[in-house]
């Protein structure tokens, strides 16, 4: 059943990087239980249009949950209080008319506020590219299944590989830690044949990257695997680390 | 020599450090509280352990030193990474809600830590460094704990310490990437069951002395 709600809505507003920002009110009215939590904020973003109002900055591309460009904190909760969803996935139907909601930006010293709620997440970028190249050979397409990889592994490695670097593992850590990320990134190469060879030097550059960008450092909270849109698992932290020792003291 | 340092001034080279040194003292609180657990057979079944314990000499010595060096690198390398989770994020959340990962031991492991470090000092200062001269052990430790705010005092840090391990114990494995799908939930239990019999062990022994003797 679709209902209407009308909501308060509590918006972090900065005007740029160096800016100094606050949490403007408005009022959302008439926001069907249908729409995803990006389509409200269009809403609201309309009527500011039309009272002469900046519009809201944030970030989004796909709006399935597939790209990892939405996210901020709703509430206390990245990507809001539904599990395994992204923000544009997060319905307003999880939400009851006459609710407030404190939307804020992800806060981390490596994410800097660009505009409102859009932050810069090129610091995960830089830690993909610290990872460098796997060795696969180019040329005519190899046959099938000329590198045997079990199913479970695979699998492993397809769970680490769907991360979207949306960074909110990042945002919900207590210690702004990107561990999580970081770990994700390792093990889906780590776990296969074709990212062996490489895997110390690519465990030693990623881990080095990651600390020298300003991001905390795992204490084991736990808090990241329960917010990741993906439902990452801390798992892959606990390979990682893993895989750093192996390269620190075995390589 | 290089590569030693770049590994352990590395984020995972701290938490491995962390997790190293916390796990030997967890061996040291089993070891440490199966010795007081004559205490519950009284005076002299105490002082023959002391004494036992004492006439080991140098390998006292041995981990006395380790125990030293360890607890300097455990609290250093503890506060230098509570400083810099700190500074990972200067801009604070307005509202801030916890998605069921965080346990009160997760939570405050820095706090309960500086406790701990506050009571091993004191707690030296009470039963090492103090005079032992005409007098026995046991006699020490029952003038303590005819004190009530000792026994406050005691048994209030070991709660602290039951918490700080309630984490530590099942956060050094998964540190130190010793973890299955299959393991990981019983060592999360062993690590509660544990800090329950460290708090439930040394605690009593404080309300145990002052009420028998
Ligand atoms: C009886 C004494 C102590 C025991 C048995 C103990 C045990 C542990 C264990 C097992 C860990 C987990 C390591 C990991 O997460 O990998 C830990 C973490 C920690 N300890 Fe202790 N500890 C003790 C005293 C202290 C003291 C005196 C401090 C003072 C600052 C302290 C501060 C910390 C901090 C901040 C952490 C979290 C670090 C992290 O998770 O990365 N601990 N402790
Ligand atoms: S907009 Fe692409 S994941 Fe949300």
């Amino acid at each position: 059943m679709t209902k209407t709600l009308n909501l308060t809505l509590k918006v972090w507003r900065q005007k740029g990087q160096n800016s100094k920002g606050s949490f403007e009110t408005y009022n959302a009215k008439g926001i069907s239980s249908d729409m995803s939590f990006l389509e409200m904020i269009d809403v609201i973003n309309e009527q500011l249009t039309i009272d002469g109002i900046e519009p809201i900055a944030f970030d989004h591309d796909c709006r399935e949950g597939i790209c990892g460009m939405c996210g901020t904190v709703v509430n206390g909760r990245p990507h809001g209080p539904e599990k395994g969803t992204t923000l544009c996935q997060l319905h307003m139907r999880h939400f009851s008319d006459g609710d407030t909601i404190v939307v804020e930006p992800w806060r981390s010293r490596a994410f800097k506020v660009i505009k409102d709620l859009v932050v810069d997440r090129s610091a995960l970028d830089k830690i993909i590219q610290a990872g460098g190249y796997i060795s696969v050979n180019t040329g005519g397409a190899p046959d099938a299944n000329a590198i045997l990889v079990s199913q479970e592994t695979a699998e492993k490695a397809m769970d680490a590989a769907a991360c979207i670097g949306c960074g909110a593992c990042v945002a919900a850590c207590p210690n702004a830690s990107a561990m999580l990320f970081t770990s994700a990134k390792i093990s889906q190469l780590a776990l296969l044949p074709q990212g062996k060879p490489e895997a110390a030097k690519r465990a030693m550059e990623m881990v080095r990257t990651m600390d020298g960008l300003g991001f905390g450092n795992c204490t084991n909270e736990r808090e990241c695997e329960a917010e990741c849109p993906k439902e990452i698992s801390i798992v892959n932290i606990a390979r990682m680390n893993r895989e750093f020792f192996k390269a620190a003291f075995l390589s | 020599m290089n590569w030693l340092i770049t590994t352990f001034a590395s984020s995972i080279g701290k938490k491995l450090m962390m997790a190293v040194t916390g796990l030997s003292f967890c061996a040291f609180l089993t070891a440490h509280l199966i010795g007081n657990l004559t205490l519950y057979a009284g005076r002299d079944a105490f002082n023959s352990y002391a004494e036992h314990l004492h006439s080991l000499g140098p390998l006292i010595t041995v981990a006395e030193t380790g125990l030293l060096f360890f607890g300097i690198i455990h609290v250093l390398t503890g506060l230098f990474l509570f400083f810099q989770n700190i500074a990972a994020r200067p801009a604070r959340y307005e509202v801030n809600k916890n998605a069921g990962g965080r346990t009160i031991g997760s939570a405050t492991m820095p706090y309960t830590g500086l406790i701990l470090i506050a009571f091993i000092t004191f707690h030296l200062i009470n039963f090492h460094f103090i005079d032992k001269t005409g007098t026995t052990i046991f006699q020490i430790v029952r003038d303590a704990f005819a004190k009530p705010s000792y026994i406050a005092i005691y048994v209030m840090a070991v709660v602290t310490a039951a918490f700080h391990v309630s984490h530590g114990l099942w956060s050094a494995f998964q540190t130190l990437g010793i973890n299955h799908p299959k393991y990981m939930p019983l060592i999360r239990k062993a690590g509660i069951a544990f800090s329950i019999l460290i708090g439930i062990g040394f605690g009593f022994i404080p309300v145990f002395i002052s009420l028998t003797t």
